[in-house]
């Protein structure tokens, strides 16, 4: 059995919609609504979703970059969500983020150098000599070069920029790196090499990965484990190679039906979803799915579905594969 | 022989920068027929946006269309003063942007937006052309198209804008429409309805579409042809279905193989080494060298012209002068 480094159990996140003179909430938004998974030790787990399904902020939460409203987030067995400030930032030490936008995510005004020092410099790693060192072990480790150090971000172009927020992310020797899109920023030519590199590191220092992306092609290179994200919850869950061949929920098949494919020739039966996604502050009852859902029954507009094993791995919320139902 | 509604020879868009100038566009050569779809592959800073512009007459400065021609209905749209123009933009050639959120005014309601540009080259009157919007919106399969005339961009969904974008651009039936990469900004459940719908329009229109786009697989699945810029440059040109199965030069290669198939997971990605070249570095030869596995010394003193590689089928690389030295890149495909 795997070793688990990160549990997430039921994580909520709600936001209040403020209206009217007196600012008196007249809603929320169900951004995250009852997320749980678990993140093994050396995994790369993937989590895949369009604009507003909450991927980015359940990334977020893990990192306590927002507070969650409810749920619990068990890092090496210690409980995240109660900690305080202080015992927050050692553990972050553990847990690192590398930004979708390489341009917005490092200070124009500091240097290479410094960028990569900072976090060193909060966890009081080293002295000033031994903190220059690994700067430059690192800028090599992501394929940059030491002689980069001195200069500022934008004398790089994406790719390498995003080579130095991997650097950045690296320089405490994390235990969990959360991607939140690393790649959709940059061009392809130059995505597979930051994709490359992130497998590299993981096979070096044995990190573990959540990634967090919306490209499915991207996800299914990088993933072992993959959770499909719609509307604030997970839908379904497996094995990477399981969930691209064998999909069970309606959504993830109309997602992976959706991809067009860099190929002429390849036929396909293609699952076009009407409408567009509901607005989460104001979610259907029921399945949430179940607006769009080609194969929605009666009972979808109702009964929100269980979020259940359904083969040994394979996790999916869908009353078709509840037997008592079928 | 099919004749070309719209011939692009030898254009050239160079920018007048502090720095220089640089040739965004370089001596750019393409056609597209009655009816057809043709789709201009690149990364950023390939040229292919100022391409669109450019066809537009829509360059601003510091840009400026410097040479070549481009030829619509056996006239040259570069010729053509400002007036001649705006009676052709719209009217005679659509185009789509790539941010339906900013290339809508939030200011006025879509219905007011759509009848301007049907109003003006149409010259009907107000009623008439209400009509027309409305008749529009249902073609491009937007629901409630009576209220949606009514209602502001910012009521509407991102995919519902684009498609607000698609009836404007379609409003005055276009012999060809533009669309600059029309789907990047959507979801993916959302670009496969706009596909969808953009092959609907294309089969019962015949309007031809000019797709420019960096995503492999939207041109795979939308496109008759395809041109791959790098570098101001076309690099290959030729059938979707021969440029997928047997691409010809170096970068077309290294594209296709980079991109993760959702499909099979591939044990590596290929990656090809080393960055965009930023427009207007000062390069000697071919501009992707230095990027190329297969280079020689030749690639890196002259600059290669676009030479035959296959029935159809250009690709500017030098490799292409001897067949036997065009082998390798099959071996490589294989």
């Amino acid at each position: 059995m795997q070793e688990a480094l990160l549990e997430v159990k039921q994580l909520k996140k709600h936001f209040p919609i403020q209206g009217g003179v007196l600012k008196q909430q007249v809603g929320t938004v169900k951004a995250v609504d009852g997320v749980t998974f678990t993140l093994h030790k050396g995994e790369t787990f993937g989590l895949v979703g369009e604009s507003g399904c909450g991927k980015s902020t359940t990334g977020r939460m893990l990192m306590r970059l927002l507070e969650p409203s409810e749920g619990e987030v068990l890092f090496d067995g210690k409980e995240m969500t109660t900690l305080n400030k202080k015992d927050l930032r050692h553990l972050r030490k553990d847990i690192q983020m590398v930004f979708q936008d390489p341009f917005a995510s490092l200070n124009p005004r500091h240097t290479v150098e410094k960028i990569i020092e900072e976090p060193l410099i909060v966890h009081q790693l080293g002295n000033k000599a031994e903190r220059k060192k690994r700067v430059r072990e690192l800028l090599e480790i992501v394929g940059l070069s030491a002689y980069h150090a001195k200069r500022y971000p934008h004398q790089f172009s994406g790719g390498q920029r995003q080579r130095i927020g991997i650097a950045r992310a690296l320089a405490v020797n994390p235990k969990l790196i959360i991607a939140d899109e690393p790649v959709s920023a940059l061009d392809v030519s130059i995505q597979a090499q930051v994709l490359n590199l992130l497998e590299d590191l993981q096979k070096e220092l044995g990190l573990t990965y959540l990634f967090i992306a919306h490209d499915l092609g991207v996800v299914r290179h990088i993933s072992d484990r993959v959770g499909v994200m719609y509307l604030g919850r997970i839908v379904e869950m497996a094995d990477s190679e399981k969930l691209y061949l064998d999909s069970k929920h309606p959504y993830t098949q109309a997602l992976l039906s959706a991809v067009p494919v860099p190929d002429p020739d390849y036929g396909k039966d293609r699952i076009i979803l009407t409408g567009d996604v509901p607005s989460p502050s104001n979610p259907p009852s029921g399945c949430p799915f179940h607006t769009r859902c080609p194969k929605a029954m009666d009972v979808c507009s109702s009964v929100v579905p269980e979020f259940r094993e359904i083969e040994p791995g394979h996790h999916t919320a869908c009353h078709l594969y509840e037997e008592d139902l079928v | 022989m099919e004749q070309p509604v719209l011939k692009v020879s030898g254009l050239e868009t160079h920018f007048f920068t502090d720095d220089g100038e640089i040739p965004a566009v370089d001596s750019v050569d393409f056609y597209v027929n009655k009816g057809e779809v043709l789709g201009i592959v690149g990364e950023s800073g390939s040229g292919k946006s100022v391409t669109s512009l450019s066809i537009m007459q829509l360059i601003q400065a510091p840009g400026k269309v410097v040479g070549g021609e481009i030829t619509y209905k056996g006239e040259n749209l570069i010729a053509k003063s400002e007036k001649e123009m705006r009676k052709i933009r719209g009217n005679e050639i659509g185009m789509i942007f790539q941010e339906p959120m900013t290339s809508l005014n939030p200011v006025f309601r879509i219905g007011n937006q759509l009848i301007e540009g049907i109003r003006i080259h149409k010259k009907w009157n107000k009623k008439k052309a209400w009509e027309h919007a409305v008749s529009i919106l249902k073609l491009v399969g937007l629901p409630r198209a009576e209220e949606l005339m009514n209602e502001y961009p910012h009521q509407l969904s991102g995919g519902m804008r684009q498609r607000v974008m698609i009836a404007m651009a379609m409003a005055c039936e276009p012999e060809v429409l533009i669309a600059d990469e029309p789907t990047t900004a959507l979801d993916v459940t959302i670009q496969a309805q706009i596909l969808e719908l953009m092959k609907k329009l294309n089969k019962e229109t015949n309007t031809s579409i000019i797709m420019i786009t960096h995503d492999l697989g939207v041109v795979a699945e939308i496109c008759d042809r395809i041109a791959v810029m790098y570098s101001g440059k076309i690099v290959e040109q030729g059938k979707t279905q021969d440029i997928f199965q047997h691409p010809k030069h170096p970068y077309t290669i290294g594209l296709i193989e980079s991109v993760p198939d959702v499909r099979v997971r591939k044990d590596r990605l290929y990656s090809i080494p080393g960055n965009v070249p930023k427009p207007g570095s000062i390069h000697k030869g071919c501009h992707f060298a230095p990027r190329c596995s297969f280079a020689f010394d030749k690639c890196y003193e002259e600059n290669p012209m676009l030479l035959e590689a296959g029935p159809a089928q250009q690709a500017r690389c030098w490799l292409h002068e001897d067949a036997e030295k065009a082998a390798v890149l099959e071996r490589v495909k294989s």
